[in-house]
């Protein structure tokens, strides 16, 4: 079978020849099949963010390739991408259109990836579906469809936008920390609507979290990055049995490895 | 004075027009298009060429429309294309369409009072302006407002909006940005058209410091009429142009000098797009105070019950 995604020796460096020039993806490799719902750790400014961006299409990469699915997807700008994809980020103003109700936001996803031509953008058939699937969220929304996403608190943002990236089934599902910018008690409502979502449609996902508990919990599979590529990648069975102090003990382990070469290309 | 208001509303009608296409750019899209400055006079000056041609007005005036949208592509090309800052891209485009304009009619102005106009086409009343220019206004507002229903007026909001969402639905935000800039500067331009008509003549001067009168008419109306629906944003902004236009007729009645009207314009934008800031600032000066107050006020209860503080 082919496999959902693969992301084959790819390489991004950030403002090329200037200072700032940053060397972020360095020969990442990445293959997901059908169905796997891998959780990402690592330190920060590991690459992960860069890895989903790199998927999305938001920069084209230096080297490599990026297939979805049977389609190569390397040279397809972010927007052509988008019909595969459905993203939530860190920052849960991003994800939705502050100005428009939540009923135009749902459209608009909805119709993830197609041209948009002069019919209505909300049919009264549209707007029931938005409201049974608004109810499945649990957050008394359901009757709030002409309400401008501007009125929601973070946690209802980040809940609507998880529905958006997912009503329109996608190809696969990229998360981005999107849990951290909520309070803990919300956090753990939206990772298990997110639970919820993935398994009922059975989505190829992956979610980046800076929990290890979380990464532990969640998912079939488990990958640590480090220095821009994967450092460690379990799954299946090896993966229920790890724990926090085996995590915790890899990730410092991969973490004194760059630091030691590192030293050695500075000495 | 029942003169000056009935001109100053028919007036206020022919701009709001203008203003819509301001809205487009400015409120939906979140540009600052300064490209209007220079379209709206090529609206009129198509339109003057057209119509001393012998072409029918109505044509003349949808003619214009269509100049309007070109000049606007081109701003929008500059912008997304070649990486221009929008500010700068209007600019360009504003002062390219200088020349443009001039060529357009061959000379720096042209009269229209000896043709037929979209305004003497329809009725001889002496209020044809009013009426003419009453019918385009709602209509426009309707139409704007049918548009912004479609999957492709939601795709331009949310573009305005929220440009990494619109790109992560799958909107080509470039595209989006052309098509928006487009039907303001169209907008723009039918309105340039309309006042060359009513006025009697086009000249390149008639569109300095528009931009500004766009904004002035976008920001009075949200200020009089402030509405969370489409239909009632669009119908604000023909009431801003118009109030704006009985404010300057006002003045300039109460004895203003008409050379004086930019500067007051330029003043009463500025307030009115630091409002919020201003409001901001005067509520967290009203808090502190309410602090003190409410300090001092704790302090009294506990001497009144013998503390020491
Ligand atoms: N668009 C960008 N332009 C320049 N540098 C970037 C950009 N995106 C990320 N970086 C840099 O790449 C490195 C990795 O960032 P990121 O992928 O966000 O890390 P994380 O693993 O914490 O998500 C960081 O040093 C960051 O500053
Ligand atoms: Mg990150």
């Amino acid at each position: 079978m082919t496999p959902a995604l693969v992301v084959k020796n790819v390489e991004k460096t950030f403002n090329p020849g200037t200072i700032t020039e940053n060397h972020v993806l360095k020969g990442l490799n990445l293959v997901l099949e059908e169905g796997d719902y891998v959780t990402v750790i690592g330190g920060n400014g590991a690459g992960k963010s860069t890895m989903l961006n790199a998927i999305a299409g938001v920069f084209p990469v230096d080297e490599g390739e990026i297939h979805i699915g049977d389609k190569n997807v390397t040279n397809l700008p972010e927007h052509k991408r988008a019909v595969h994809l459905g993203r939530v980020f860190q920052d849960p103003m991003v994800g939705t259109a502050a100005a428009m109700t939540i009923a135009e936001n749902l459209a608009l996803a909805l119709h993830r990836g197609e041209k948009r031509g002069l019919s209505k953008a909300i049919s009264e058939k549209e707007k029931e579906f938005f409201r049974t699937q608004l109810k499945q969220l649990d957050l008394d929304l359901e009757n709030r469809l002409d309400d401008t996403i501007g009125l929601l608190s973070g946690g209802q943002r980040q809940a609507i936008t998880l529905l958006m990236a997912t009503i329109k089934k996608p190809d696969l599902l990229l998360l981005d920390e999107h849990t951290a910018a909520l309070d803990p008690k919300t956090a753990e409502k939206v990772l298990q609507l997110t639970d919820n979502i993935v398994k009922e449609n059975n989505l190829t996902t992956i979610m980046i979290t800076h929990n290890m508990r979380d990464a532990i919990k969640h998912g079939n599979r488990l990958i640590m990055m480090n220095d821009g590529h994967v450092v460690y990648d379990v799954k299946g069975e090896e993966k229920q049995k790890l724990t926090v102090e085996a995590l915790l003990e890899k990730f410092t382990h991969s973490y004194r490895q760059t630091a030691f070469s590192d030293r050695m290309i500075l000495g | 004075m029942l003169n000056i208001i009935t001109g100053a509303v028919s007036l206020g009608l022919l701009w709001s027009v203008m203003a819509l296409g301001v809205y487009l750019t400015f409120r939906v899209l979140d540009y600052a298009d300064m490209t209007v400055d220079g379209s709206i006079v090529t609206g009129a000056a198509i339109a003057a060429k057209l119509l001393v041609s012998g072409v029918n007005p109505v044509l003349a005036t949808m003619a214009a429309f269509f100049g309007g949208m070109a000049a606007g592509v081109v701003t929008g090309l500059l912008h997304t294309k070649l990486k221009i800052p929008a500010i700068l891209s209007g600019i360009l485009s504003q002062i390219g369409l200088y020349s443009i304009n001039i060529k357009i009619m061959g000379k720096p102005n042209t009269t229209l009072l000896k043709v037929e106009t979209i305004f003497s086409m329809f009725t001889q009343s002496k209020q044809a302006v009013l009426i003419c220019g009453g019918i385009t206004a709602v209509a426009f507002v309707v139409l704007l407002y049918m548009f912004l229903s479609t999957s492709m007026g939601s795709a331009l909001r949310a573009t305005g909006n929220n440009e990494k969402m619109a790109n992560a639905m799958g909107i080509n935000i470039d595209s989006m940005k052309i098509l928006g800039l487009a039907l303001g500067n169209g907008l723009v331009a039918f309105s340039g058209a309309l006042i060359a008509q009513s006025q009697g003549y086009a000249d390149m001067g008639m569109g300095q410091g528009s931009i500004v009168i766009g904004l002035a008419s976008v920001i009075i109306g949200e200020v009089l009429y402030h509405r969370t629906s489409m239909l009632g944003k669009l119908s604000a902004v023909l009431i801003g142009a118009v109030t704006y236009r009985i404010i300057i007729a006002l003045v300039i009645d109460m004895g203003m000098d008409p050379l004086d009207l930019k500067l007051f314009t330029a003043i009463t934008v500025t307030v009115a797009l630091s409002m919020p800031r201003i409001k901001n600032y005067l509520f967290a000066k009203l808090n502190t105070l309410k602090k003190h107050t409410n300090a001092n006020r704790s302090i009294k209860v506990l001497e009144k019950e013998g503390k020491r503080v």
